[in-house]
């Protein structure tokens, strides 16, 4: 089981494994955040919401806000708005796009997957496109608390893998806690309850398992209801 | 401090049973509302408080922005029915100088400095008003500030300790504040037994003063073992 502490706690007085969601006070570590210890090489508090705090090397979804030449302005789940220069996303080469017709390469809306270059000192957020940044037809977004998305991922993917087999969908999670999901309509159904499950139960103990059985059981119901389909009317 | 004339202490107890060194009943609920970023609803005798936390979000006005840390704003707001004879709505002095002060007694305990150029809004209403409000939104604010993840050194409890009839007593109600001789409002950091705000209103003596400071230091780690449970039992239930 994992331990729920609040700010204030007392957690370890082994000072050099301290960690985020930390601070230390008289030799001793602290909990600065609502969160569930993880102990492991670092003493850390995973909180259990929290806004998503932009890094150098970050790949985030964001969501165009504002066209203010020579900037498309990104919403990207954060209290810090990003920014993504003109040239990038332009073909090799062209580094100017004319006044007026960036919204022809992306539009108010569109999603898009970045990386943050750049965070300065003022929280003037610089971002990259990715090879494939664009995020289009049918899919649907879902963001969960950015601080749920290890677990989304699994220790070395795992979990996310066996999202992806089970629910036979394309699933793309993202640091900030956006998560693109494409797929047949009631395969990203399920793929969005399940995600939206672990997310609430992240912090309890034997969260795989449980997920395992309730894909199986979720694949049984539907494998029943399709056998039994125009028996009922 | 205003009227004469009423006896608030019979056989040693006071008008509501309560002994003098006695709170009232607490009730705390975390996590109520689905659309703010924390919240948490706190009951203190008739006291019905409800606090809500957005943020950090982008700072408006721009010009108010801080460079280096984000920026606390606290809003205390009684409801119009919240007292016996209607309120008129909307800020008033009283609620303007309530808001300050919890502010300033919140301030110490969050680390500002992760989220420069944000502000974090903290808005507290009074749904039902029986002496004490103020603490009460300061010990929902709390809570909530947690709830919403934000990041701090500890949590805040607050009380008020009051003189009536001659003898100091912890946590006034609507009564005992209107007829008593002083009420003391204090908030502190539990653990660190540090003072973050402290009011008085009326007249005590040096000794009644460190008698109230006593007790309702002792009443605030009390309270604090109540948001600490409410806190944890929130997520341990599953």
């Amino acid at each position: 089981m994992y331990k729920v502490v609040i700010p204030g706690d007392f957690i370890s007085e082994d000072v050099n494994r301290a960690g985020e969601g930390t601070y230390i006070e008289g030799g001793k570590v602290y909990a600065m955040r609502y969160g569930v210890v993880d102990d492991k090489e670092e003493i850390k508090v995973v909180p259990f919401v929290g806004k998503y705090q932009p890094a150098r090397g970050d790949v985030v979804i964001g969501r165009i806000t504002e066209i203010s030449f020579p900037y498309w302005i990104v919403d990207i789940a954060s209290p810090y708005e990003a920014r993504l220069h003109m040239s990038e996303a332009t073909p090799d080469g062209e580094k100017r796009i004319e006044f007026g017709s960036m919204h022809t390469y992306l539009d108010i809306d569109d999603l898009i997957v970045a990386k943050v270059t750049n965070v300065d000192p003022l929280m003037r957020i610089d971002l990259g496109l990715m090879e494939e940044f664009q995020l289009r037809g049918s899919g649907r977004l879902i963001t969960i608390p950015y601080t749920k998305v290890p677990r989304i991922i699994g220790r070395r993917g795992s979990m996310i893998k066996m999202l992806k087999e089970k629910c036979n969908c394309f699933i793309f999670v993202a640091k900030n806690g956006r998560i693109w999901i494409s797929g047949k309509e009631d395969d990203m159904e399920l793929a969005s309850d399940v995600i939206l499950m672990i997310a609430n139960e992240a912090h309890t103990s034997g969260l795989t398992d449980r997920v395992a059985s309730f894909l199986d059981s979720h694949r049984r119901i539907r494998m029943y209801n399709r056998k039994n389909k125009g028996l009922k009317r | 401090m205003k009227k004469e004339g009423i006896e608030l202490i019979k056989d040693g107890k006071r008008l509501d049973g309560r002994d003098f060194d006695e709170l009232r009943p607490i009730k705390i609920e975390v996590g109520v509302l689905k659309r703010a970023d924390g919240s948490c609803y706190f009951e203190l005798g008739d006291n019905k408080v409800i606090a809500a936390v957005y943020g950090p979000r982008e700072m408006h006005p721009r010009h108010a922005q801080d460079a280096k840390m984000a920026v606390l704003k606290y809003r205390y707001n009684m409801a119009p029915f919240s007292v016996d004879e209607r309120k008129r709505p909307g800020p008033d002095r009283r609620s303007v100088e309530i808001s300050k002060v919890s502010r300033e007694a919140l301030e110490p305990v969050i680390i500002k400095e992760f989220y420069p150029k944000t502000e974090i809004d903290v808005y507290v209403e009074i749904l039902q008003s029986d002496a004490g409000t103020r603490t009460a939104g300061i010990n929902a604010a709390s809570v909530a500030l947690a709830d919403a993840g934000i990041p701090m050194k500890d949590l805040v409890s607050s009380v008020a300790v009051g003189k009536i009839d001659g003898e100091v007593v912890l946590d006034l109600n609507a009564v005992e504040d209107n007829y008593g001789e002083a009420d003391m409002p204090i908030a502190m950091v539990a653990r660190r037994n540090t003072i973050t705000a402290l009011q008085m209103d009326g007249r005590m003596t040096k000794e009644e003063f460190d008698k109230g400071l006593k007790l309702a230091m002792n009443a605030c780690r009390q309270i604090y073992e109540l948001q600490r449970t409410a806190l944890i039992e929130r997520y341990s239930e599953m």
